[in-house]
């Protein structure tokens, strides 16, 4: 596994400072990561040895800087806190990757920006509504630590799932780690609360990057159906839909999703 | 010192296996699955006639409070019940305590300024305006705000309720969360500049910076009882030295359930049951429901998670009545008993303010009517005089409630 390079980039006049981390070689991958904060994993690290890869971290999530949240008020404020980093990168055209949370300011940045990005990967985002699948911030930030286990994955025994989901160890150490995770579920919510619906709807339209949407057949945080409904949505779009997959295709269907990436990048 | 009743306005009939069947008492419970409507009705009428009963047999005031979506205590607006006591105890010296209408769960949150107005104009000056930072989950889920934000809307509603009921002039209030063209509010509170203010907290050191910044006074509300809150308190009044203010006990409120009967054995028949309901199920809270993401900032939260000051709410599912009794989380027994334990626990953490709540859990509205009358005639007047001899002055007492007040003999 890389251990990826830190830069810290300052965005929105200076007024806040955001840490990315960076590993690999190629052409540039932008990944947004989740509201469960960012983790290194084997897509990631697979991913950068083909591509440049920018893990940003979310306001306030990177690691020491819990209170940078203070200078993002809402989405608006993060999409052009986003904005200025692709400036600050030097980043004028890249493919992006967004997941969950990440997905949503994918979508945001990409209607904001859509000659710089070359494709587009939404895997499981949130950011659209339907009356008959409905969900809020509570599905995933009022649930116990089994509970969400049991919502976010179809196997919470997979191997990878276990890496990720186990705290270190030491009564500390453990604590600490619930801390950052609690955290970044309060950080990445003072945007999106209540409910993710904040009108994406209605710039989805100037998204023109040929766009990937990747769904977990058996995601029961955010339901299936709404693949079909980002398809719909976005001129130029198709679905993955992945078997015996929960939220987190990344963890659960790493190879599955990185060949299918990869050609879709390369294509 | 001063006594004031305090109550939740609890559901008192949930089943004996009902914290099995529901994953809380809180936000989540389907209404109709639990509650009987009639029931209801009679629970605020009795919860009424308890609090001006109180007032009647000679408690100091009587305190109203604010919760949502759960069956622990379903006042959602205390200043309907506060208008309904200022009028009931017309003509008396008994404080209507708000503890309180929740400033961050209204938008604009000015209607709490004018709300209090109106009610210190009702109660004719006897209102103590409680200024609540307000539960988590009742800021997140029951009213859709995202919790980080949750203290700096609680500051700037505070900021700007002080300057409605003091500026002469009307104003712009440009905040961040709100923002008003014409602050002019009618009426203006009857008592010059405004009520007294109390904050109440569960031990958060920013709520104290925050009360002694302004010279409020604070009211400890813990479940976890007197005996492990005396380390917490300290931290409190630390900071009131370290601000070069007076150790004035009036600085320092403190909540506790109480029960009095003619003997401890019988206490424990009497209230037992009532406690345990309380803690089983009216506290029948996972944490994450109280505490959302954000709502506690990341040092706050590190230190809860690192230290552990007060345990999860399903470990108190463990303990039965003789745990919660013997470590003062409730205070139950002979009137003697209560009387002494109730004065140790004031002069150790030093309360001039204390709210006792004679209704808990089950507690039937006979039962608690006979406790109140227990308390008023065999325990207040013991604790009344106890920071007499030290001489201070109550600042944080409405004026036309300041005459001291015997119990009924």
């Amino acid at each position: 596994m890389k251990n990826p390079r830190k830069k810290v980039v300052p965005v929105l006049g200076g007024k806040l400072e955001m840490t990315v981390n960076i590993a690999g070689q190629g052409k540039p991958v932008l990944y947004l990561h989740s509201a469960g904060g960012y983790y290194w994993d084997d897509f990631l690290d697979t991913l950068s040895d083909h591509y440049e890869v920018y893990v940003p971290h979310f306001p306030g999530t990177a690691p020491g800087r819990p209170n940078d949240i203070d200078k993002v008020d809402n989405l608006w404020d993060a999409v052009i806190a986003y904005e200025d980093l692709l400036d600050g990168l030097g980043l004028q055209t890249f493919r992006l990757i967004g997941h969950s949370f990440g997905g949503l300011l994918a979508a945001e940045l990409a209607a904001q920006r859509p000659k710089a990005v070359e494709n587009l990967v939404l895997m499981s985002p949130l950011g659209l509504w339907r009356e008959d699948a409905p969900y809020t911030c509570a599905d995933w930030c009022a649930l116990g630590a089994a509970e969400l286990q049991d919502v976010l994955f179809y196997d919470s025994n997979h191997p990878r799932v276990v890496r990720r989901m186990t705290p270190p160890s030491g009564k500390d150490a453990e604590a600490l780690w619930t801390v950052d995770f609690i955290w970044t579920l309060g950080c990445t919510g003072k945007v999106i609360w209540p409910i993710p619906d904040k009108g994406l709807r209605k710039r989805i339209h100037r998204i023109t990057a040929p766009t990937l949407v990747v769904w977990g057949e058996n995601d029961r945080l955010i339901p299936p159906v709404y693949a079909e409904e980002f398809r719909r949505s976005i001129a130029n779009a198709e679905v993955l839909m992945l078997p015996q997959c929960g939220h987190e295709p990344p963890l659960e269907q790493c190879e599955t999703l990185l060949s299918r990436v990869r050609k879709f990048f390369d294509a | 010192m001063k006594i004031a009743c305090f109550h939740l306005m609890p559901y008192r009939d949930l089943e004996p296996d009902f914290e099995k069947k529901y994953k809380s008492s809180w936000f989540t419970l389907p209404f109709d699955a639990v509650a009987d409507r009639h029931k209801v009705a009679q629970y605020y009428n009795w919860t009424l006639d308890e609090l001006e009963f109180a007032a009647k047999s000679g408690f100091d005031g009587v305190c109203t409070n604010e919760h949502h979506q759960n069956a622990y205590g379903f006042m959602v607006n205390p200043n309907m019940m506060g208008a309904v006591l200022a009028r009931a105890t017309r003509g008396t010296k008994t404080a209507i305590i708000q503890m309180g209408e929740t400033a961050v769960f209204l938008n604009p949150p000015i209607r709490v300024a004018e709300e209090y107005a109106m009610l210190d104009s009702i109660a004719e000056g006897r209102l103590v305006a409680g200024f609540p930072v307000g539960l988590g989950g009742d800021f997140a889920y029951s009213y859709g705000m995202a919790p980080i934000e949750q203290r700096a809307r609680y500051t700037e509603a505070h900021d700007l309720i002080k300057r409605a009921w003091t500026e002469t002039e009307q104003f712009a209030f440009n905040g961040k969360f709100y923002q008003l063209p014409m602050v002019n509010i009618w009426p203006k509170p009857a008592q010059r500049p405004h009520p007294p203010i109390w904050v109440p907290g569960n031990a958060s050191p920013s709520t104290w910076d925050f009360v002694v910044k302004n010279d409020y006074s604070y009211c400890y509300l813990t479940y976890f009882g007197a005996k492990g809150a005396e380390h917490m308190v300290n931290g409190y009044w630390e900071k009131v030295e370290q601000a070069g203010r007076d150790r004035n006990p009036y600085r320092m409120g403190f909540l506790i359930p109480v029960g009095v009967s003619d003997t401890d054995e019988k206490a424990a028949q009497e209230y037992g049951p009532a406690a345990e309901y309380f803690y089983h199920k009216g506290l029948h809270l996972p944490e994450q429901l109280l505490l959302p993401p954000g709502h506690m900032t990341h040092a706050s939260l590190t230190h809860l998670l690192t230290k552990r000051p007060f345990p999860p709410y399903d470990e108190l599912k463990k303990m039965k009545y003789s745990t919660f009794n013997d470590r003062d989380f409730v205070v139950c027994g002979s009137a003697k008993t209560v009387t002494e334990r109730l004065i140790n626990i004031v002069k150790t953490l030093r309360v001039g303010h204390l709210m006792i709540l004679p209704q808990f859990g089950s507690l039937s509205h006979q039962k608690t009517m006979e406790n109140i009358e227990r308390i008023s005639k065999s325990v207040l007047p013991h604790l009344r005089p106890i920071w007499e001899n030290e001489g201070w002055e109550d600042h944080w007492w409405p004026e036309a409630s300041k005459v001291e007040k015997r119990a009924a003999a």
